[in-house]
């Protein structure tokens, strides 16, 4: 069985002044189920947004991009526009990071959501309030609200409005980037609660980008650990938290606080490494505590360990090794 | 020297904004509105301690830091520090006292003049104050704050510009500024919020020595998590009052309120196994203005009684004791 | 067996990230257009600056008959009184600048003044600097100046100073507008909790941050204040004992040289005039361009990335 969606290989290269590139995604592959939730972990830089614009198509002219986006098995990243442009939105949506102040501010919520029925020629007229009416209710706006401004929305209602808005035209596939980063903590919990139920009841396979540990740990079943745009971990959450096998996310849940708990986090040293040079080695090899000889000079590929779990570490490679 | 040792006494401050009328509210003599920022807020904080705001956006976490160090003016209440009252202060009263009480602010790309140096930066404070004397004891004093920041060797950053530096070395650089003049007390607003996750513990760990030296710390922040890993004492904030504080340990540990309660079962937790049950409060904080009668929280309580729509409830003593309060009539 | 971790001291080499101290050479310089306006500006200057020396003919004398038609020894011909019209330029180009200049700076110190005052006080301050303003700004020019001529006579140092207080409101306007914006960066906050004075606030936080805008204020104010020069010279509210390109235009309206069909005593001071005003436009416009934040614009936009071929680095994991 083929996933729905299925990154291969992506690159992302930015053009800089002076002839050079960013090489902001390196080779980040991926498979997403029906219905599966997938965390897409990391911090600033790491390359986790750039890799979701560019497998729906949304970079701009100074990006190039390498690699196939299949869904259901065919590449629709091989023709462009031409060929990702049909799937945007019907297939494949997204809530963008900080959607909710993106609304069109002179345009009620109900019309933005008619136009995206109206732009892609679901609906019109009367079928599309309906609908509108339909979508305001899933995502917990109450109906009459849906004739007012952005502006007379709070945070929370505007993300939930952004949301609606993902869902017009019922995709598949839902990616979400950052959807709780500048909400409060009760509005992030009615709003992952929202995710929760939108995608079991409409059946999607969501992909969620985000740099917070714990909502990841919260609401999806899988994830995958980006730093310096390669994923370098990648499994079933449970496994990552517990058993991880790549130093970055062992110390990454180990520098994020937890509510109960003994330790006290611990920061990592240094700083991600500049993605406008060649790399040599492992790319977190100057910040690693189990670094080696061998992680100076050669870069680890992902391998996949057992199962799903995936990770980029020549520490994997060592037999008997003691974690 | 105060008597009771207290660095910073706050007594039932109020802070509030008129809303603004707009030209029909001003022609039909619609009666002036206020936001309620602060309404009714004291607590203290002892030297060597980092008392944790908590709260949700609206509740008058940074009004009330603010208000502390006198940047905002408030209606009533009083502002104690090291013993004297400062509530009424004048400007010139308090230029002196700006040296022991210092601020760092949530965004470390804004928080420093694109056109200073770090040396220019740090060294400012103590131009402003004129302290430090030579240029030769100036610069001895900016070194030894970059090193206590962390930031060493110190000459590899004297003549950078912030544009040069990370997220979390320009929040340095930010707290170097303040501690140079030797403060005694720190306001920290959302310290770490807007680093990166992997830099957040060593920043708040320099918070964290800073205090065994002594300094005085009042952090602001709507984590819940970080509040509990790093802070002493922790009071939470709803809608301009504190409804509970008490010891870190045991507002996280056995909280009192209900909000807190709520608050607390909607936080992620980091282990995937810790799923708990979480009580998801319906719609958002009302807004300021229209303050609910008696207790502020009831129209949300999970655990609401027709009396507490009528009685206001003040701080009182709860759970485990030993400073631990809570202002909700059924709390134990 | 570790290899050393970096100190969380260690700086990350970022990108040499263009100071704010180059950004207005660099406005000009990323523009042709700004590039082309400046060199015009350039020539324009020298020409006028060095007119006593550079100027091929005496600015008395008389080289040939009236109107005098453009010849090799008189590339623009001769005006009304004989005079070689290339001398005139230079000389009533020096005028010209020379009040375009002087009014600006008037019009900046002014302007510069009330639009920080407001911008950093607000409150009473800002409301009383504004309504000021406001009154300033619906005085006519002319007859302002028609009424100076009368009281105190026509003279440069008239001109000017009429000009300049015409002009300082828009200046006040923009630079009030930053002042405000500024203010409210966190880094000024900063420093007033630190205790500094407004003095020290000013001059060492918010000063530098407008500086920038106030260069590319003044030079389109410049360019504003030569065009109100030409304007009430030709009407003859100018300065009579001095030769100005906008007194040029008047004398050869005056001196028929329209039916007399000598273009070349009116078109080249007008179309001096308007060179200088389009430079000083081109390079004030450049210099306001890399100023304004720019609209994150053009980051999603679709079409247009580019494909490359498959790169097959990557892992056997799939």
């Amino acid at each position: 069985m083929s996933a729905l969606l299925e990154l291969e290989d992506l690159h992302v290269w930015f053009d800089l002044e002076g002839g050079r590139e960013l090489h902001a995604v390196q080779g980040v592959s991926l498979a997403l189920e029906s219905g599966q939730r997938l965390g897409l972990v990391g911090e600033s830089g790491c390359g986790k947004t750039t890799t979701v614009l560019g497998l729906l198509g949304l970079l701009p002219p100074s990006a190039s991009v390498s690699g196939r986006v299949l869904l259901n098995g065919r590449d629709i990243l091989a023709g462009g526009e031409e060929t990702i442009r049909p799937h945007r939105w019907t297939d494949l949506a997204i809530v963008f990071q900080g959607a909710m102040n993106a609304l069109n501010p002179v345009q009620t919520v109900s019309a933005q959501i008619v136009e995206a029925l109206e732009v892609h020629g679901l609906a019109s007229g009367r079928a599309a309030r309906t609908r509108v009416s339909e979508l305001l209710e899933a995502v917990g706006i109450p109906r009459d609200r849906g004739e007012r401004f952005p502006h007379e929305f709070s945070g929370g209602m505007r993300q939930r409005a952004a949301m609606a808005m993902a869902l017009a035209c019922n995709p598949s596939v839902l990616v979400t980037d950052e959807p709780t980063t500048a909400l409060d903590v009760m509005v992030q919990a009615q709003i992952l609660q929202l995710l929760d139920s939108l995608c079991r009841d409409f059946g999607l396979a969501l992909l969620l980008v985000t740099h917070d540990l714990p909502v990841v740990a919260q609401l999806c079943d899988r994830a995958a650990v980006m730093y310096a745009g390669e994923i370098v971990e990648r499994g079933p959450v449970d496994g990552l938290f517990h058993e991880p096998r790549h130093p970055y996310t062992r110390l990454l849940f180990a520098a994020t606080p937890d509510l109960h708990g003994n330790g006290t986090p611990v920061s990592i040293p240094g700083a991600p490494p500049r993605l406008d040079r060649p790399l040599a080695g492992c790319p977190f090899q100057p910040r690693c505590d189990r670094a080696f000889a061998r992680c100076v000079d050669e870069r680890p590929l992902l391998r996949t360990l057992d199962g799903e779990r995936a990770a980029a570490c020549h520490l994997n490679d060592l037999v008997a090794v003691r974690r | 020297m105060s008597s009771n040792g207290r660095l910073l006494e706050v007594e039932d401050l109020v802070v509030h904004y008129p809303v603004p009328r707009g030209l029909v509210g001003t022609v039909s003599r619609r009666p002036r509105q206020l936001v309620r920022a602060v309404d009714g807020v004291s607590f203290s904080l002892a030297r060597g301690e980092l008392l944790a705001l908590v709260g949700e956006s609206g509740c008058g976490k940074t009004t009330t830091a603010q208000t502390v160090l006198r940047l905002v003016e408030p209606a009533a209440g009083r502002i104690t520090f090291d013993g004297r009252d400062i509530t009424s202060a004048t400007n010139r009263a308090m230029r002196p006292l700006r040296r022991r009480m210092q601020i760092i602010y949530q965004d470390p790309y804004e928080s420093l003049d694109p056109r200073l140096t770090v040396r220019g930066t740090v060294e400012e404070p103590l131009l402003i104050h004129r302290e430090g004397g030579s240029k030769e004891q100036r610069a001895e004093l900016v070194r030894d704050a970059l090193v206590r920041v962390e930031l060493t060797p110190p000459e590899l950053f004297l003549g950078r510009y912030p544009h040069e530096l990370s997220g979390g070395q320009r929040q340095r650089v930010a707290i170097a500024a303040s501690i140079v003049l030797g403060p005694e007390l720190l306001v920290a607003d959302e310290p770490v919020s807007m680093l990166d996750v992997s830099v957040r513990a060593g920043v708040l760990a320099l918070l964290d020595r800073l205090r065994e030296g002594g300094l005085g710390v009042l952090m602001i922040t709507h984590d819940l998590s970080t509040a509990a890993r790093f802070a002493d004492r922790i009071a939470v904030m709803y809608l301009g009052r504190i409804v509970e504080q008490g010891p870190a340990s045991a507002v996280v540990g056995d909280p009192q309120h209900p909000y807190t309660k709520a608050l607390l079962s909607v936080v992620p937790r980091r282990d995937p196994r810790d799923r708990t049950k979480p009580q998801i409060l319906t719609g958002e904080a009302p807004d300021a203005v229209r303050i609910p009668p008696g207790c502020r929280f009831h129209p949300r309580c999970p655990i609401a009684i027709a009396e507490c729509r009528e009685i206001d409830p003040a701080l009182e003593p709860a759970g485990s004791g030993q400073g631990h309060e809570a202002a909700c009539i059924l709390a134990g | 067996m570790s290899v050393a971790v970096r100190e969380p001291g260690a700086v990350i080499e970022s990108e040499p990230v263009r100071s704010r101290r180059g950004l207005v050479w660099q406005a000009v310089r990323r523009r042709p257009s700004a590039v082309v306006g400046a060199v015009l500006l350039l020539l324009v200057l020298l020409g006028a600056v060095l007119a006593p020396v550079l100027a091929p003919y005496g600015l008395h004398e008389q080289a040939g008959p009236v109107f005098g038609h453009p010849s090799w020894s008189h590339p623009l011909g001769l005006d009304d009184g004989g005079i070689d019209i290339v001398t005139l330029l230079m000389w009533g180009a020096r005028t010209s600048l020379v009040v375009g200049f002087a009014a600006t700076f008037v019009s900046m110190v002014i302007g510069g003044a009330v639009g920080v005052a407001a911008g950093y006080f607000g409150g009473k301050v800002d409301t009383v600097l504004m309504r000021i303003t406001d009154y300033f700004l619906v005085i006519p020019d002319v007859p302002l100046m028609i009424v100076v001529a009368a009281i105190w006579g026509p003279s440069l140092f008239h001109i000017v100073i009429v000009i300049g207080i015409l002009l300082w409101t828009s200046t006040a306007r923009v630079i009030r507008a930053q002042v405000k914006s500024v203010r409210e960066r966190v880094y000024v906050k900063r420093a007033r909790a630190l205790g500094a004075g407004h003095a020290r606030i000013v001059f060492r936080h918010v000063l530098p941050q407008v500086a920038p805008l106030l260069i590319a204020n003044t030079v389109l104010t410049i360019a504003v204040a030569i065009f109100d020069e030409t304007a009430l010279s030709f009407l003859g509210l100018g300065d009579p004992s001095r030769i100005s390109l906008g007194k040029m235009i008047e004398n050869a309206f005056q001196r028929a040289a329209i039916s007399t069909g000598a273009w070349w005593a009116i078109i080249p001071p007008g179309a001096l005039v308007a060179v200088i005003i389009l430079s000083c436009s081109l390079v004030g416009g450049a210099i306001e361009d890399v100023l304004n934040p720019r609209l994150r614009v053009a980051h999603l936009s679709a079409r247009s990335f580019r494909l490359r071929p498959l790169v097959g680095r990557s892992a056997d994991a799939l």
